[in-house]
């Protein structure tokens, strides 16, 4: 199974991005293989409106099952629902901490967008 | 006849003018409120509402059981009110904006586009003076397809004022356009002037014949006026810095009661708009 | 992070002017103008330009006339009528599309059955990064006639915040839009207070009602403030009365000023000039810094 991190860095040790729909990459990690692959998320961090849907988007042609982020507004968690992704958030400095935390079945899935949507 | 009253900055006087001049003009008059996002005509005038009606816009609606989910509509939409994930494209109606463009796109014919409530036209008649309002919901982002349903009730046989938005975009050109005259009315200060010159651009941008109001009159510097002098735009009328007009405003009592020299004015400014047209 | 925006509903009612005051008393501030449609922050901050950079807005339709049959599709399937139809006798018509009234939606490209319409992006405005007395400001400049404003917004927003993150400053101060629309709602989602500047007239307190219920849709929490206060001494307490009701916390009240209009002659913020509603100014200003901690 793939998870999608949020980051703004090139590695597990990056910091974990805060925000999905602009978060300037999506590192997307094999649980199977322990390897990992990024994606620029440039494009919409540019895109002012939207955002979050076109993350979405993005993350689901990934192929992950999951997405770990910081917070997740309406339009991004409406989206992600519909694709079957499942939405964890945490406040983990890093993308370690946050695997390390999901692995230990410590992160808590989101029931619903915690923050209001940016347009 | 058409005018519009228009400004680049808010709070010089544009209801204050419009209402003045649609009172002068009663009964031979109808005022339309299009500043749909702060709609304040009516607490000028007295009357009550007779007629509410509901308006809406068109947001796709996607019936999953026609759907085969090939992507179009989300790949075509150019607003991305649409996305293609999981089994059946999700709609984003905050983001449409009505073109319709998904309901032809689609091969299958899956979507129809139903009616989504964006706000309401209110109507009411005040001493002669019938006032068509337009008032957006709040959380609603486009005002200009409320705007253009309050212009549809333009009454062609009668003079029409219409009170516009602040600014130089969307709204304001949804009211300003197809308008016979626009007032850009402003007051003899920096940001008066600033925003004065953007409205100008945008009128002349849209081919319709202006002139310009300066209100309050003395509180400034004379940079309005060179200004107007340089670009041969006619001053039509100076509404002077007076505490009575103030007052009066913030009261919600028409300047012309208040302050009854003030109707001679109100009717020169509408003589020479007349006579430009 | 935080960011506060001074907005409204009404326009006119002093925003600006506030804003380039928290501007000036804040000294380590970013400062952001989100009235993109009629920027007025400049002239008080009077800003030296670093960078500029084009700001994009959709796409536009343009008919390639060489290649247009004059069939009319575009006509037909155009909901903004923004199809002309330059007629010179039947079968001679040669359409193009007025780029005031094209919404960018691309329907008449897809259906022209010769492809004769290009769609290229569309030039909608300008922003800027600028140096000022108080430091780093954005600010933009939207097109004449132009469209989009809010995503001019989200990007001023945007930027803003990426410049703060750079330099290490914690505060963003943004210069908000009139009205409820588009704009406003691009200006607010997400911050994390705004300042709802008010004047007391039947108008100014119509507008602040609207506003309110805006910001607690969007659970935002709001301030509220009466400036000229005294005009109307009475419109000012059944304001800040309705203000309370709608979840809005008084944070202070502005004398009306004649010096307002001079300090503006001067490019100069009210705290900047030895005026009654400066201190006024400042008096708010505290207590913003108090509750924000």
């Amino acid at each position: 199974m793939k998870i999608a991190f949020t980051t703004s860095g090139n590695d597990l040790q990056a910091p974990l991005d805060s925000r999905f729909g602009r978060a300037p990459k999506f590192l997307i990690y094999d649980l199977d293989s322990s390897a990992f692959e990024l994606i620029d998320n440039q494009q919409n961090l540019n895109a002012a409106q939207g955002a979050g849907i076109q993350s979405a988007e993005t993350v689901a042609k990934s192929g992950a099952q999951a997405v770990v982020t910081g917070h997740c507004g309406p339009k991004a968690f409406r989206a992600l629902n519909a694709a079957g992704i499942t939405i964890y958030t945490s406040d983990a400095p890093s993308v370690a901490g946050a695997l390390d935390l999901y692995r230990q079945g410590q992160l808590k899935k989101a029931e619903t967008a915690d923050v209001e949507g940016h347009w | 006849m058409i005018v519009a009253i228009a400004s680049g900055k808010g709070g010089t006087g544009k209801t204050t003018l419009s209402v003045n001049l649609a009172k002068m003009l009663a009964p031979n008059v109808q005022l339309l409120d299009c500043d749909v996002e702060a709609p304040n005509c009516h607490l000028f005038l007295e009357g009550e509402v007779h007629e509410r009606i509901i308006v809406n816009r068109l947001v796709p609606h996607i019936d999953e059981t026609r759907c085969n989910a090939c992507g179009e509509c989300a790949r075509f939409c150019a607003f991305h009110a649409i996305a293609m994930l999981g089994t059946v494209p999700l709609v984003f109606p905050e983001m449409c904006h009505e073109c319709g463009g998904c309901v032809k796109v689609c091969p299958v014919k899956a979507i129809k586009e139903k009616g989504q409530p964006i706000g309401v036209i209110e109507k009411r008649q005040s001493q002669g003076v019938p006032l068509v309002q337009g008032r957006l919901d709040i959380g609603v982002a486009m005002a200009p397809p409320l705007i253009r349903a309050v212009k549809a009730c333009i009454n062609k046989e009668t003079t029409v004022i219409i009170d516009a938005p602040p600014g130089t975009s969307c709204p304001v050109l949804a009211t300003v356009r197809d308008a016979d005259f626009t007032v850009l009315v402003t007051e003899p200060t920096p940001f008066g002037l600033n925003d004065l010159a953007l409205a100008v651009g945008m009128v002349r941008a849209l081919g319709v014949p202006f002139g310009v109001v300066i209100n309050r009159t003395g509180i400034g510097d004379a940079r309005v006026h060179d200004y107007c002098r340089a670009q041969d735009i006619p001053i039509l009328l100076e509404i002077p810095d007076d505490r009575r007009i103030a007052e009066a405003y913030s009261r919600g009592i028409a300047v012309i009661d208040a302050v009854p020299e003030m109707r001679e004015h109100f009717l020169n400014l509408f003589n020479k708009i007349r006579q430009t047209i | 992070m935080k960011e506060i925006v001074v907005i409204s509903g009404k326009g006119g009612t002093g925003k600006t002017s506030v804003t380039a005051s928290f501007a000036v008393l804040a000294g380590k501030a970013v400062v952001a103008d989100c009235d993109v449609d009629a920027a007025d922050l400049y002239l008080l901050l009077m800003p030296t330009v670093k960078e500029r950079h084009q700001f994009y807005g959709g796409n536009l339709a343009v008919v390639r006339k060489d290649d247009c049959i004059g069939c009319g599709a575009c006509l037909a399937h155009c909901r903004f009528n923004a199809v002309i139809m330059n007629g010179r006798g039947a079968g001679e018509a040669v359409f193009t599309i007025d780029p005031l009234s094209c919404e960018g939606c691309g329907v008449c490209v897809r259906f022209c059955p010769v492809k004769a319409i290009d769609f290229p992006e569309r030039l909608c405005g300008e922003w800027m990064v600028s140096d000022t007395r108080c430091g780093s400001m954005v600010h933009a400049r939207l097109g004449i006639a132009a469209g989009n404003s809010g995503k001019l917004v989200s990007i001023v927003r945007r930027e803003a915040r990426r410049i703060a993150e750079a330099e290490g400053k914690s505060l963003i101060i943004v210069d908000g839009p009139p009205g409820i629309g588009c704009p406003v709602i691009a200006s607010v989602t997400g911050a994390t207070h705004v300042l709802v500047v008010t004047e007391p007239t039947v108008s100014g307190a119509h507008d602040l009602e609207r506003v309110l219920s805006l910001t607690n849709h969007f659970k935002i929490p709001a301030w509220a403030c009466v400036n000229k206060w005294d005009i109307n001494s009475e419109m000012t307490e059944k304001i800040e009365e309705k203000a309370g009701q709608l979840n809005a916390r008084i944070v202070g009240r502005i004398r009306y000023d004649r010096m307002v209009t001079m300090a503006q002659i001067n490019e100069r913020s009210m705290v900047e000039t030895e005026s009654a509603c400066g201190e006024d100014i400042k008096r708010v200003w505290e207590k913003i810094v108090l509750q924000e901690g």
